[in-house]
């Protein structure tokens, strides 16, 4: 799986492509550790290109919540495919995270939370 | 009919893992959802395996079977070397402990329980079993091209 990311529109960007399962949740995670380590309080999570999560990668994404809400940033998931958001689903995490179809949505969401 | 896979302890074997179980439940109409769900169960517990019971030790191996009865299916997860965990003391996490403790790990066999209708652990001889039964309402095989 491939991890890249940018800045754009004031907001972090962390792309995801390919499967994220335990070998490739460790970039992942490493990515949110960088994202933590700069000023940036907007992560958006692009994941047009995702496509399969295990619980190691969501186990990234819940590991770092309660920091989030401590540290008031705003995370947006954007562009889950329906057998990824499934996954979420299944779990309840779409209950605890902020999930947009498009990264338009998910942009505007995160002016609209600031 | 069964289908059987044997791979190595690593990490980058999951991937393989998928693919069979994908290529597998391929030949039955099943929604694309429900596969994943499935194949998502399968690598949970192989990911378990390969990296707390095997420390992802290439030299160990492990044997996936799918069977297919009715409108039944049944995944067999052969582990040779371990005996595996007591799963009926299992106490499943609450998700909302894991967000306050900000533990990565723990869901794996939560989506296993979710998913499959039956999941359990047997011993035999030196190692252990997992078996997982799911009941697809319509479970047919893809027709044959003539």
């Amino acid at each position: 799986m491939e991890v890249s990311t940018l800045e754009e529109d004031n907001c972090y960007i962390i792309a995801l492509d390919g499967d994220l399962d335990v070998s490739s949740s460790i970039a992942f995670d490493k990515s949110i550790e960088d994202f933590l380590n700069q000023g940036n309080k907007n992560l958006l999570i692009d994941c047009r290109k995702l496509n399969y999560i295990a619980s190691a990668g969501l186990g990234v994404i819940v590991s770092h919540l309660q920091e989030f809400e401590e540290k008031s940033i705003k995370m947006v998931i954007f562009g889950l495919n329906k057998k990824v958001l499934n996954v979420f689903q299944i779990l309840g995490l779409d209950q605890l995270v902020n999930i947009n179809i498009t990264e338009t949505e998910a942009k505007e969401a995160i002016k609209s939370n600031s | 009919m069964t289908h059987s896979y044997q791979f190595y302890c690593t990490q980058d074997s999951l991937k393989g893992v998928r693919t069979f179980v994908e290529a597998t439940l391929k030949l039955y109409v099943i929604s694309e959802i429900i596969v994943n769900q499935l194949i998502l169960a399968v690598d949970e517990i192989c990911t378990n395996l390969v990296v707390h019971a095997h420390q992802s030790t290439p030299e160990d191996s492990l044997e996936i079977t799918i069977e297919n009865k009715d409108k039944d299916l049944f995944f067999e997860i052969k582990d040779k070397n371990n005996t595996g965990f007591d799963w009926k003391t299992y106490q499943q996490p609450a998700l909302e402990d894991l967000v306050k403790t900000g533990r990565k790990g723990g869901m794996g066999l939560i989506l296993v329980n979710s998913v499959m209708d039956d999941v359990e652990i047997q011993p035999e001889g030196e190692g252990s079993i997992w078996r997982l039964h799911k009941s697809i309402s319509a479970l047919t095989p893809h027709a044959r091209r003539s």
